[in-house]
């Protein structure tokens, strides 16, 4: 129905609070709200949603292992890996399983069919409900270094007949791409900080790199100045929520609750919020 | 010279106000590096002026030559990160740069093309110089482009006889924190006290134990979760951790950032205390621990 991504270029500025926040206050009023975890270096989500799992997943990258009596140690495999994960020696391959992307040249490009792949796993995906909200993650392994396969495997999820609220990690670079890409409308979360202005104007080019309608939340909205709100009238973003910063609403995020499960008024603001978002959604969307 | 870095996991907990604060503390004794190339902010509140700045160009991306294309589709079949489209033209934001497409070609139609995803820099501070650089936006490769504003702030503090070497590393867990710890003698992790703040200090935790490198914990603003802060003590005891200090709310982080300098030269008192402390205990854990 909708894919929403909740994105932000710096961290901590309020992504998962807003995308849980948000699926919580859709909950009475759909039957078919999902969240996606797809912060999967540091996923978060499922502290506050506390979701009953009922499927996990190992997620790999395949990665090549040779055969040492077909292999004539000709090179050809370390010459096309452009990310140096294959050093021919003597009479040996030694094979650097952590550098490696899973593009399969070495494998088919391998004159002696020497080369075959298998699956190592760099994290697991996770799926279940918490009442009738759905639910998925992604959780990379620790000392693993590239997400965006663990990434792709949390949007599979993806349902397309339901509202997916994706919460994408920090940054501007490939993990951040690899959540977004793909997602109908992009979430910004900033605060009226130096710092969030200057991620925010990172994160801004990048949803219009990928062609995406956004629009901004601001976070601790009453800490900092106003030059992220003149900034976003600038640039034509819409802000289509303001957050103050409230000692109890930041009581609230430190046990890991939802202020909609606690609160009316909250829960009538991210409705709004969302109202705002299909609006605005349209209006960006029309000829 | 000791090399330090400053990371997180979860992002937003207060790293680089806290780098600036600490490079402060110790003008002239140190070069900065700003590890977050994503969204880099250090140069902001440190006052940095740029005198130097340089191409990032380390990966290529693939080209197809219309011309002797004769749509036979291998490179679509082949291409495993979705980057070739029907019409056989290639999305530059897709394409991984493996090459596997320009390799199999039967008609030798695509040619890979270096691009310059992003640039590196280095500026001058009142505290020493800082190194920093900005990825391009949607680039690939901030590894590498971390791991080059490292190793370029390590030759100016080894060449200029500096004590440290303090890198403000990323949030996360994946490749660009990976390569900010990589070589350092100790880290100092920024924990927030949220259940989010200890699950992610738990993910940090085990990266640093995987690549062998001594940890410390500093809580920040950790009188907005009473509870969790005593939750990540706990924590920091039954593991071995040493705490080196908890830092207060304070509006001033945010006022002096409007200002564009470092908090400590915003505010003294018990605030600028409360931070020289978790700096100098920092200091001792790094020179005990690492020798």
């Amino acid at each position: 129905m909708i894919n929403l991504a909740i994105a932000s270029g710096k961290g901590g500025t309020g992504k998962t609070t807003v995308a849980v926040n948000l699926a919580l206050a859709l909950i009475p009023d759909y039957d078919n709200v999902e969240l996606l975890d797809c912060d999967v270096e540091e996923p978060n989500a499922h502290l506050f949603l506390k979701p009953e799992f009922e499927l996990e997943k190992a997620v790999g990258i395949p990665v090549p292992a040779v055969d040492h009596d077909r292999c004539t140690f000709c090179g050809r495999c370390s010459e096309v890996c452009m990310f140096n994960a294959l050093a021919v020696l003597k009479d040996q391959v030694i094979i650097l399983e952590e550098l490696c992307h899973g593009c399969g040249s070495c494998a088919y490009l391998c004159p002696e069919k020497a080369i075959t792949e298998y699956n190592r796993p760099i994290g697991t995906i996770k799926s279940g409900s918490a009442g009738k909200l759905k639910f998925g993650g992604g959780y990379l392994n620790p000392g693993e270094a590239m997400s965006p396969p663990l990434i792709n495997a949390v949007k599979k999820m993806i349902q397309p007949d339901h509202i997916s609220i994706i919460d994408a990690p920090p940054g501007t670079s490939c993990p951040v791409v690899s959540a977004v890409s793909g997602c109908d409308y992009c979430l910004l979360v900033t605060e009226p900080t130096p710092f969030g202005l200057n991620d925010l104007d990172l994160a801004s080019q990048m949803v219009s790199k990928l062609g995406l309608p956004a629009g901004v939340v601001i976070n601790r909205s009453d800490l900092g100045d106003d030059r992220v709100e003149k900034y976003c009238r600038h640039a034509g973003l819409p802000v289509l929520q303001k957050i103050p910063f409230d000692k109890e609403l930041a009581g609230l995020y430190a046990r890991g609750e939802a202020v909609v499960s606690h609160n009316r008024e909250w829960r009538r603001r991210f409705k709004a919020l969302f109202s705002g978002i299909t609006g605005n959604k349209k209006e960006v969307s029309r000829p | 010279m000791k090399i330090l870095t400053v990371i997180s996991g979860k992002g937003g907990t207060g790293k680089t106000s806290l780098v600036a604060s600490f490079a402060s503390l110790v003008p002239d004794r140190l070069v900065l590096v700003d590890g977050d190339v994503d969204a880099a902010n250090l140069s902001l509140i440190t006052g940095a002026r740029e005198f130097e700045s340089h191409d990032f160009s380390a990966s290529k991306v693939a080209v197809v030559n219309p011309e002797t294309c004769n749509s036979c589709g291998l490179c679509l079949e082949l291409c495993r990160f979705q980057a070739v489209a029907g019409d056989f033209s290639i999305d530059p934001v897709a394409c991984e740069g493996c090459s596997f497409c320009a390799f199999a070609c039967p008609r030798e139609a695509i040619e890979m093309q270096e691009k310059v995803s992003g640039r590196w820099f280095v500026s001058r501070t009142p505290y020493g110089a800082l190194v920093h650089a900005r990825l391009g936006i949607a680039e690939e490769n901030s590894g590498k482009l971390v791991t080059i504003v490292r190793n370029k702030g390590q030759e100016l503090a080894k060449a200029s006889g500096k004590d440290y070497l303090l890198i403000d590393g990323p949030p996360g867990i994946g490749c660009p924190v990976i390569a900010a710890l990589s070589g350092a003698d100790a880290a100092l992790i920024i924990a927030e006290p949220t259940v989010s703040g200890l699950h992610d200090l738990e993910r940090i935790l085990s990266v640093c134990r995987h690549f062998g490198i001594t940890a410390a914990v500093c809580i920040n603003r950790y009188d907005l979760g009473p509870e969790q802060s005593k939750s990540i003590e706990a924590y920091c005891l039954k593991e071995g951790l040493v705490m080196v200090g908890k830092i207060p709310f304070d509006r001033a982080f945010v006022d002096s950032m409007v200002q564009g300098i470092a908090v400590t030269e915003y505010t003294g008192g018990a605030l600028l205390n409360r931070i020289s402390g978790v700096w100098d205990h920092f200091l001792n854990v790094a020179e005990q621990l690492s020798g």
